[in-house]
């Protein structure tokens, strides 16, 4: 449903957006995951066709971003970061706006405007100046704006912001449902969202894909092996190939400061007790042994703390490969 | 209903759900009534004044009320319009709503036509709600008609310019106070390059610069002049002002 090929948006002075690539099929849920000034927001405009891509492709619901806009708004709902809302209108006000504006009338108006209401539970509210409501009630309404018309993709820049526990329960719950007869995509920079309502998720950091594949198999990946860090103050050249030669290390990745390592462990074997022993009968000067243990959430912090894309995923986060992972 | 129409709609609804309209349109009554009110003084002296010196008097309510009330609505028009033009797409801009607005399913034409023609509708309220004046002393004097019709077509056509102004100075910022203060200077231009025009003298370069400005054609409209030459000028100034509002916000998604 969306395409999205090696979009570029460049600034007068900077790079939004670097040549980001990805897809969403039909019915899924794709968490666009990234910290503040990713270029989350930007992918969005570029794929509601607010603002068009300085190069590259995006396709939404069949239709070219920048050759059929039009047809592309038509079938497209959209919440940009701050809830489009007009203060001075009631939600029905609102509501009647929005759908007349997308060529609802009528009968259809009225029983789309019951449903989205009742789905965002703003009954009690309906008859209140949107000026008057909550931060979290404004999201509800602008979320509610997005699905008036029924549109086969939702473009949703961090639902969740501003709303209670909850509520953010519920509007998970909501975009769940929706899957399978929706295609959505997400902006989120909270992971445990990302995780919750997701079947795949993209990390975006610095305007470029860092990672990409389903929450569960980033976190399987991560399960899959247990993590030493070392640092010898006198490494000899063949320090790698020896470590790896330990029973139970699987790889060694050298990061950028000399002397440290990463080894990667079998799953449930504790290698710290050969490591250390070899570190001391080669004489490379033991300095710091320690097991860590990687979260989703430090993956994600280490992805898109790095410079460099490294693309090949979260095992490779914290170092470059020494030797090319098996 | 057309998505044109529901823009109208909306905007009517906010115009008149906020204060300024009610301000602005009371001010506005409130300054006419009372110029139209010192003009019939005024003239009445003068036909007292006559009628001293002559024994009789016919006295003119064309040209002694009429004339100098809608030159006078001149300023008025320019200073009342832009705070209702303001808002238009300094507004949106601020609130983020633009943004919802160009990634619905119309095009930017409609939004720049919606509003423009919704603020046509609240001026053209108010210039309606005018026309009790010349009703009024229609009801204790007379006066040729006709004038004050093509006066009003004036009005209509001057307001309309304006307006397009206004809207033009609206999409350029998102500062509502910036926005009033470009269409105040834009439309300051326009009317003393007519002095700039005169001074030049009967030259081509003279002659061409007047005619940009809004002076003339409109004191032809007043003077009861009904030339296509002055309403061709109203009509593609209005035309070339909301293309060029369409182009600006256009030009805003890009940054």
């Amino acid at each position: 449903m969306i395409e999205v090929q090696q979009i570029t948006k460049r600034y007068a002075h900077h790079t939004a957006i670097d040549r980001v690539s990805f897809s969403v099929a039909k019915g899924e849920v794709l968490a666009f995951l990234g910290p503040n000034g990713a270029g989350k927001t930007t992918t969005m405009r570029i794929l509601s066709c607010f603002m068009p891509a300085t190069e590259g492709k995006a396709v939404v619901a069949g239709f070219d971003c920048a050759d059929q806009p039009l047809e592309v708004k038509r079938r497209i709902g959209y919440l940009p970061e701050t809830p489009p809302v007009y203060l001075e209108l009631t939600v029905t006000e609102y509501l009647q706006f929005v759908g007349r504006l997308r060529g609802l009338s009528g009968k259809m108006l009225t029983s789309s405007m019951q449903r989205e209401i009742e789905r965002l539970g703003l009954g009690t509210i309906q008859h209140r100046l949107i000026g008057n409501l909550s931060r979290g009630y404004r999201q509800r309404v602008g979320l509610a704006q997005a699905l008036l018309h029924d549109p086969q993709v939702l473009i949703l820049d961090e639902p969740t912001v501003g709303l209670d526990p909850k509520q953010i329960i519920e509007i998970r719950e909501l975009i769940k449902n929706l899957a399978g007869s929706h295609s959505v995509i997400l902006s989120t920079h909270i992971l445990p969202e990302a995780t919750a309502v997701c079947q795949r998720v993209v990390i975006i950091s610095g305007g470029r894909i860092v990672a990409e594949d389903t929450p569960e198999q980033l976190a399987a990946r991560l399960r899959q092996s247990e993590k030493i860090s070392l640092t010898l103050k006198s490494p000899a050249p063949d320090t790698d190939r020896l470590l790896k030669s330990v029973q139970g290390v699987q790889n060694v990745f050298t990061s950028g400061a000399p002397g440290t390592f990463l080894l990667e462990c079998e799953l449930g074997r504790d290698a710290r007790e050969e490591v250390a022993r070899l570190a001391v009968t080669s004489g490379w000067g033991l300095l710091e042994l320690k097991a860590i243990s990687m979260t989703l959430e430090d993956v994600f912090l280490h992805l898109t703390r790095t410079e460099e894309g490294l693309a090949q995923g979260a095992v490779a986060a914290t170092a470059e490969p020494a030797d090319q992972p098996a | 209903m057309t998505p044109v129409q529901a823009i109208i709609a909306k905007e009517l609804r906010s115009y008149f759900v906020s204060p300024v309209v009610y301000v602005v349109g009371s001010m506005f009554l409130l300054i006419v009534g009372l110029l139209a009110y010192l003009y019939v003084v005024f003239a009445g002296a003068q036909a007292i004044q006559l009628m001293q010196m002559q024994g009789s008097a016919q006295i003119n309510l064309n040209d002694l009320v009429f004339r100098n009330l809608f030159s006078s609505m001149r300023f008025i028009l320019l200073i009342i319009l832009p705070i209702l033009t303001m808002r238009l797409f300094a507004e949106e801009r601020k609130l983020r709503t633009f943004e919802f607005l160009l990634t619905s399913p119309i095009g930017i034409n409609e939004i720049v036509a919606g509003k423009f023609m919704s603020v046509l509708l609240v001026f053209l309220g108010l210039l309606g709600l005018t026309g009790f004046l010349p009703l009024v002393l229609a009801l204790f004097s007379d006066f040729n008609w006709y004038p004050v019709l093509t006066s009003y077509l004036g009005l209509i056509l001057l307001g309309a310019l304006f307006l397009s102004v206004g809207v033009l100075a609206s999409a350029l910022t998102e500062n509502q106070i910036v926005a009033a203060f470009v269409s105040f200077g834009l439309l300051l231009v326009l009317w003393l390059l007519a002095d700039v025009g005169s001074l030049l003298g009967d030259t081509a370069i003279g002659q061409a610069i007047s005619y940009l400005s809004f002076i003339e054609h409109y004191d032809h409209l007043v003077r009861g002049m009904v030339d296509t030459k002055d309403l061709t000028y109203f009509v593609s100034g209005l035309a070339l002002m909301l293309f060029l509002s369409h182009r600006v916000v256009d030009s805003n998604r890009w940054k």
